[in-house]
């Protein structure tokens, strides 16, 4: 095996007929960095990561790699802290004049109109819809919840993610009660 | 009287003969034979594919196939996937849509891949065509549910509408409600890429109850596990279905209602969706599972034991998409259960993490490759490779047309022997001798590229990254793969000698993607000047490549054939190089 090419029978040639190919120094430009410089970085870099106790070097990730597509990315993000997070998110939920209290897992649910869904579902009532405003005005009951403080709060306020690490135990109120809520 | 055989078949009877060749690669052929031939070929050929949209205009496509009826268009180039390809490079299907609305009213279909598709397409399209019948959108994006309600109202022959995993500006799940009650020619509808929690439930049964010819439908996220029973009854015909969200709080009634509604489908053979996934539903499938052909799993974050069990009631299993939470143990049961298994795809759970999540390495490859004898297609994402399981694989399975090998940590040695992967992959190239796409990955050097030039000459399409030591390995591949036609490569010390040296190959292939190598501005502009029908891109998002010594290399390059000449709808970041003046038609 050459371990030439031989090129001057077909080539297409930089520098003049005749000369030959001239010494070519490779500029590395300032602004771009090397495969080996951005793994180099990984042990220096300050992510989340480093903060755990068995933390081994953070990865400072290279632009598409490894070639997974965004999509399937974004769909996986989410994820990955539910699964790690262990199995299930129970919380206990109270019905103003139910005999007994049930148990639901959170992490079932991605959305506020899910976690109502089921609400709903489990105990047959109906809870409607939110707003800002009027919070659950227009039903006789509305979804609150004790969060790490301990102060009862109305469901569907706070972003989602918010809410299910914040959420201890849900009450779904009744009547007079909860239709003040709406009004504060 | 030989002259007079030649006018003795009527134009009618030819076309009537040409009518039965479907393929294009025959049709092509056909059209070389003599000038009446291509002539009487051309006025009938219905299906155009054009696999890279800037390498032909529309006008040329019209100006040659008058008569068309369904057209399908590739736009940016695969690594877009990846993130490689900035926003605003192009693939802009207006201006196709919009000479086709004048000069094919009667196109039927159209179908897109990685193209950018406005709002005002859909409705362009919406209005012009009226026996419109198949819309399918292949990781395109640009649109939102906006454009998608002007195609639902106005397509009354609608048949297809399959979106899969196009990014769509999700405003109102309200959209499906513009399918007039009158439309009842749905065969197939894929919304699985709809990101939102909102979906016109009720327009939704009553689409498909009224579609009695709906083979094909994915549902979203927003599709709850209670409301899949509902569909499933009004549709039980389905073939085809995805499921949306899969988990909820198990209850009995819901259980049996959805295991009910699954068994009712006597027909389905392939699953998909399963976004979250609680596992104490997926028994809910077990009577479909005998005829289960295609499973997609592959967002399902559920865990080995509970996946053996799954893939175990399906023998007739042709197709799994699955993640690596599916481990080496998953894989063996996989191995034993399904001898129908062609194609295997095993997605990573935690692509970005530093340390193996899951135990699976290339057992479970080396696993199936033994016991499913029809592998033919394989994808697959690991963290530990050897030389001996490549070769091992290469000898079970000779028959492999697609292998797709993704070690997660760039340059990773074997890890038995320490040394580079190039006998493994070799071993690959060389017993696959059908083997049409490879994607390499792992520690290797040009030798791999040897053996990838001297036994691929089927391969069509071929993947690097931080692979090879210099130009002899771009070489070799340029000049032993006689069927390549596209060739991606990325983070590897390639330059300008091996480009230079095998122009003329740029000719023979749809495309070439190099990034981050070592090619220099001057090579580019060299060979944008020698060969006119190359365009050659230079993509450079930081500043214009002419800003430096003609001597750096350049950090995206896109080269691919035409017939169009440049394009002028580059964004300010994508040169085009060589300055012959070209005369578009």
């Amino acid at each position: 095996m050459e371990n030439d090419l031989n090129l001057k029978a077909t080539e297409l040639r930089l520098g003049l007929p005749g000369s030959d190919e001239p010494e070519r120094q490779m500029i590395p430009r300032p602004n771009k960095r090397t495969l080996s410089d951005i793994v180099s970085e990984g042990s220096t870099s300050t992510t989340e990561e480093d903060h755990q106790d068995t933390a081994p070097p953070a990865k400072v990730q290279i632009v598409g790699w490894p070639p997974v597509r965004s999509y399937r990315k974004n769909c996986l993000q989410g994820k990955k802290d539910e699964v790690e997070g262990g199995t299930g998110m129970y919380v206990k939920v109270s019905v103003d004049g139910a005999p007994y209290l049930r148990k639901i897992d959170l992490k079932v649910y991605r959305s506020y109109p899910q976690l109502l869904l089921a609400l709903e579902n489990m105990f047959k009532l109906t809870i409607g819809a939110y707003s800002e405003r009027e919070g659950y005005n227009g039903s006789d009951y509305a979804p609150t919840y004790e969060d790490r403080d301990g102060d009862w709060m109305l469901v569907g306020d706070v972003p989602w993610e918010m809410f299910i690490s914040s959420c201890k135990r849900l009450r779904i109120m009744k009547g007079s009660e909860a239709r003040g809520l709406g009004c504060v | 009287m030989q002259k007079k055989m030649a006018y003795s078949f009527p134009d009618e009877v030819l076309e009537q003969v040409f009518s039965f060749i479907q393929s294009d690669k025959d049709r092509n052929a056909v059209s070389l034979v003599c000038k009446s031939w291509d002539e009487i070929e051309r006025w009938c050929r219905r299906k155009v594919f054009i696999g890279n949209c800037y390498a032909v205009s529309p006008r040329m496509v019209i100006r040659r196939f008058p008569e068309v009826r369904s057209i399908k268009l590739k736009g940016k180039p695969h690594f877009a996937d990846f993130n490689l390809v900035p926003d605003g490079w192009g693939g802009y299907v207006l201006p196709w849509i919009a000479e086709m609305a004048g000069a094919y009213p009667w196109l039927e279909e159209i179908r897109l891949k990685r193209m950018v598709v406005t709002d005002e397409s859909l409705e362009l399209i919406a209005k012009s065509f009226k026996n419109f019948k198949v819309l399918v959108l292949f990781s395109c994006e640009g649109f939102s549910t906006d454009g998608l309600a002007a195609i639902a109202a106005s397509c009354k022959n609608l048949r297809e509408l399959d979106l899969r995993e196009s990014e769509v500006d999700d405003l109102s799940g309200h959209w499906l409600a513009h399918f007039p009650e009158t439309c009842t020619s749905l065969v197939s509808l894929n919304i699985s890429c709809l990101r939102s929690d909102e979906v016109s439930f009720s327009a939704l049964e009553r689409l498909v109850g009224r579609c009695p010819n709906l083979r094909s439908l994915r549902l979203n996220r927003a599709v709850t596990l209670d409301k899949i029973a509902n569909i499933l009854r009004r549709a039980p015909q389905l073939v085809d279905f995805g499921t949306g969200y899969y988990a909820a709080e198990l209850q009995p009634d819901v259980f049996s209602n959805l295991a009910g509604a699954f068994s009712s489908c006597k027909e389905l053979k392939s699953l998909s969706g399963f976004w979250d996934v609680v596992p104490a539903y997926l028994p809910a499938l077990y009577s479909i599972c005998p005829r289960l052909t295609s499973l997609n799993l592959s967002y399902a974050t559920i865990q080995s034991p509970d996946l053996i069990k799954l893939v175990s009631h399906c023998p007739r299993l042709q197709r799994l998409l699955v993640l690596d939470y599916v481990e080496d143990s998953g894989l063996e049961e996989l191995a034993s259960s399904c001898k129908d298994l062609q194609e295997l795809r095993v997605f990573p759970s935690d692509p970005f993490g530093a340390e193996p999540n899951v135990s699976l390495t290339e057992q479970g490859l080396v696993a199936v490759s033994l016991g499913c004898p029809k592998l033919r297609s394989v994808l697959y994402f690991c963290r530990r490779m050897s030389n001996a399981a490549l070769v091992t694989i290469a000898q079970n399975r000779p028959n492999l047309t697609r292998f797709r090998l993704c070690i997660i940590e760039p340059k990773t040695p074997d890890y038995l022997t320490l040394e580079p992967l190039d006998v493994g992959f070799g071993a690959i190239v060389e017993h696959c001798k059908d083997l049409r796409r490879l994607s390499l990955s792992g520690l290797l050097t040009d030798h791999v590229f040897e053996y990838i030039g001297t036994y691929g000459k089927k391969l069509e399409m071929l993947s690097v990254a931080f692979a090879g030591d210099s130009d002899l390995g771009l070489h070799h591949v340029l000049s032993g793969c006689e069927s390549l036609r596209k060739l991606e490569i990325r983070d590897c010390p390639f330059g300008d000698k091996a480009l230079l040296a095998n122009a003329a190959k740029l000719e023979t292939m749809r495309s070439l993607w190099m990034s981050s190598c070592a090619v220099s501005f001057g090579a580019c502009k060299l060979l944008g000047q020698k060969m006119p029908k190359l365009n050659v891109e230079v993509i450079d998002e930081t500043e214009p490549p002419d800003s430096r010594p003609e001597s750096c290399p350049v950090d995206k390059l896109y080269i691919y054939r035409s017939v169009a000449g440049p394009r002028f709808d580059m964004p300010p970041f994508v040169w085009t190089m060589g300055e012959a003046v070209r005369i578009l038609h």
